[in-house]
């Protein structure tokens, strides 16, 4: 029995050793022309990859990636213990679910809104408008939110008619969050809105023409016509922001913040690029990373099956 | 549709007043930054509120930017990395699309299967660093350009449009003699041109708006790409270059640099903006498709 098993076994080796060759033969071309994008792959994706196992060593330059002793977990051990670790995780937290609160739903209400327009021009206009600052670059939007908030710029002297201090809002820990949440909304309502616009033209008229024959209002259409049609656009938005959540804007924060706001404004990620390339611990930050990458994973894995339970959309 | 009840009427004001609050909330702070650009610095700082026209119209802000040669160096550095880097991007991009959009290829599925898991887990900041050091292109302007040679989400976008290409096409081509790359330039690129051209205006702006790798890998200030020159000015506060010949209160004219520093690293996007919108539309569509 097992001297067939083991001939069966070397057939089916040999058949795919087989396969393998024709395969080659017959799409050598492709191979060829491939080479360059797994290269690609191979050097800047998984290279980094293969490099996450300084999490676990003492890296040194010196040393390289290959040399560098050993040490198991005691990065990780190192940073949960770590004197910041509790704010930074809050902060990252704390930012990412107001995020998701705030700017998550705010294209989808733009989306309802422009739909329900009757003039075509001015849609079109609003919609012009709204995508603009998509185009702005990080560093100017962060630019422009600098001079609006500085000690005299136009924003602080309107709320010092209310009341607020005039000084520089982004020194202040309690200003830090508002601003960040409201410019990214600014950022991003008119272009996330852009697929929901393209869901709402794709349900069908027929649905809203029944719906008035049987004597449905507008509000009534919405609920139960328009948003069960988007809600499979949603879902899948929601996934992609929910996997998105432990990589909250680095950017935007690194060029706004400042030590005077580091008690609110330092994620995770903000913190490996603090420690790693400009106090060099290489390896520490390391596994800060990586812890942040496996959370950021396992977010997307679960709410990806869970959505695909309750409602059937997926990513994959 | 037949009629419309005095509550639809009241929505529909509301709705057009909503939306050209929105509008205006989104283009006053772009428009103050333009009007500011052009004013007097002496009556920008003493100004309460949002500008809504130049005050005491001066091009003093802008001869000063003109001068700057870092503002110069960083525009050569950013159309280099803009045109070298996006046709880098978009000739991998295509080729990559091709060889996976290709059915009964062995290898193809466990390939994608390994490409797309680097869209859900990557290395992260400091090995990709530590990577980019270990293959010696730290401190080249090569940094800006080769490790972010492709975009896993514009390939596979690019993937789904080559596949959607009937195989007929490509399969009579093939009994002629014609070579895959013979194919794929004169029958796939020339077939999936709107995608092909979508992709290649997000790569653009993507090169044209980045500066994170540009601050971790560069040294030399020569190599700066524009966004890093921007962000010493605007947020690190440097005129000191601008405000060098500059006559009057250097204090006060370098509020004005600033602003007139983000209307000319800004301008020529925006100013294509308008033109290119509906392909840009097209590109996030393009995607959603893909789910």
């Amino acid at each position: 029995m097992s001297v067939r098993l083991s001939r069966r076994f070397i057939l089916l080796q040999q058949t795919f050793r087989q396969k393998v060759k024709i395969d080659f033969k017959k799409n050598k071309e492709l191979y060829l022309l491939l080479i360059p994008v797994l290269l690609f792959y191979a050097v800047f994706q998984y290279g980094p990859m293969f490099g996450l196992t300084i999490a676990f060593k003492n890296y040194t330059p010196a040393r390289g990636f290959m040399h560098s002793p050993w040490v198991g977990l005691k990065h990780f051990k190192n940073f949960f213990s770590d004197y910041y670790f509790a704010r930074i995780l809050t902060n990252t937290i704390r930012i990412s679910v107001l995020t998701l609160i705030f700017s998550f739903p705010a294209p989808i209400i733009l989306a309802l809104l422009i739909s329900e327009l009757k003039g075509k021009r001015f849609a079109r206009t609003v919609q012009t408008i709204t995508y603009l600052p998509h185009f702005i670059s990080v560093v100017v939007i962060c630019g422009i939110i600098v001079q609006l908030t500085g000690s005299s710029g136009a924003i602080t002297k309107f709320l010092g008619h209310f009341g607020f201090p005039q000084a520089t809002m982004l020194n202040n820990p309690h200003l830090f969050l508002p601003i960040y949440i409201i410019s990214g909304i600014w950022q991003t309502i008119g272009w996330n809105s852009i697929i929901y616009l393209s869901a709402l033209t794709a349900i069908d008229e027929e649905l809203y023409e029944a719906a008035t024959i049987d004597g449905a209002g507008r509000f009534r259409q919405l609920i139960s016509i328009t948003l069960p049609c988007l809600s499979g656009t949603i879902v899948i938005m929601l996934i992609l922001a929910v996997g998105k959540m432990f990589n909250v804007g680095y950017e935007k924060i690194l060029l706004l913040y400042n030590p005077l706001t580091y008690e609110v404004g330092e994620v995770i990620s903000t913190y490996v690029y603090r420690k790693g390339l400009l106090e060099f611990n290489w390896s520490y930050s390391a596994a800060v990373g990586l812890f942040n990458s496996i959370v950021s994973f396992v977010l997307v894995y679960c709410t990806n099956k869970l959505s695909k339970k309750i409602s059937g959309s997926s990513l994959w | 549709m037949i009629k419309t009840t005095p509550g639809e009427k009241i929505f529909n004001v509301f709705n057009v007043l909503v939306l050209t609050a929105l509008a205006l909330v989104i283009l006053v702070p772009l428009l103050n930054v333009l009007f500011a650009s052009f004013s007097d610095p002496v009556l920008v700082m003493k100004h309460e509120g949002l500008m809504l026209h130049p005050y005491g119209f001066t091009g003093a802000a802008y001869k000063a930017v003109a001068k700057d040669p870092n503002i110069l160096t960083g525009y050569r550095n950013t159309l280099f990395v803009v045109v070298v880097g996006t046709s880098l991007n978009i000739l991998l991009t295509v080729i990559g699309a091709y060889v996976l959009s290709r059915k009964n290829v062995l290898w193809n599925p466990l390939i994608t299967m390994l490409i797309v898991f680097t869209m859900y887990f990557q290395g992260g900041t400091i090995p990709f660093y530590l990577t980019v050091r270990a293959v010696g292109l730290d401190g080249s302007i090569w940094s800006l350009i080769i490790p972010t040679a492709m975009n896993t989400f514009n390939l596979i976008v690019m993937r789904t449009a080559m596949a959607s290409v009937p195989d007929s096409l490509s399969e009579s081509a093939m009994i002629d003699g014609a070579s895959h790359t013979r194919i794929l330039f004169s029958i796939m690129v020339p077939l999936c041109q709107a995608t092909i051209a979508v992709i290649v205006l997000y790569y653009a702006v993507t090169n044209w708006n980045a500066w994170f790798n540009a601050m971790i890998f560069l040294r030399d200030k020569k190599l700066y790409p524009l966004q890093l020159i921007l962000r010493e000015i605007l947020i690190q506060d440097d005129t000191t270059m601008m405000t060098a010949g500059a006559e009057g209160d250097l204090g006060m004219i370098s509020e004005t640099i600033k602003y007139a520093t983000i209307v000319v690293a800004t301008a020529p996007i925006l100013c294509i903006y308008p033109l290119l919108q509906r392909y840009f539309v097209k590109g996030v569509m393009i995607g959603a498709v893909k789910g």
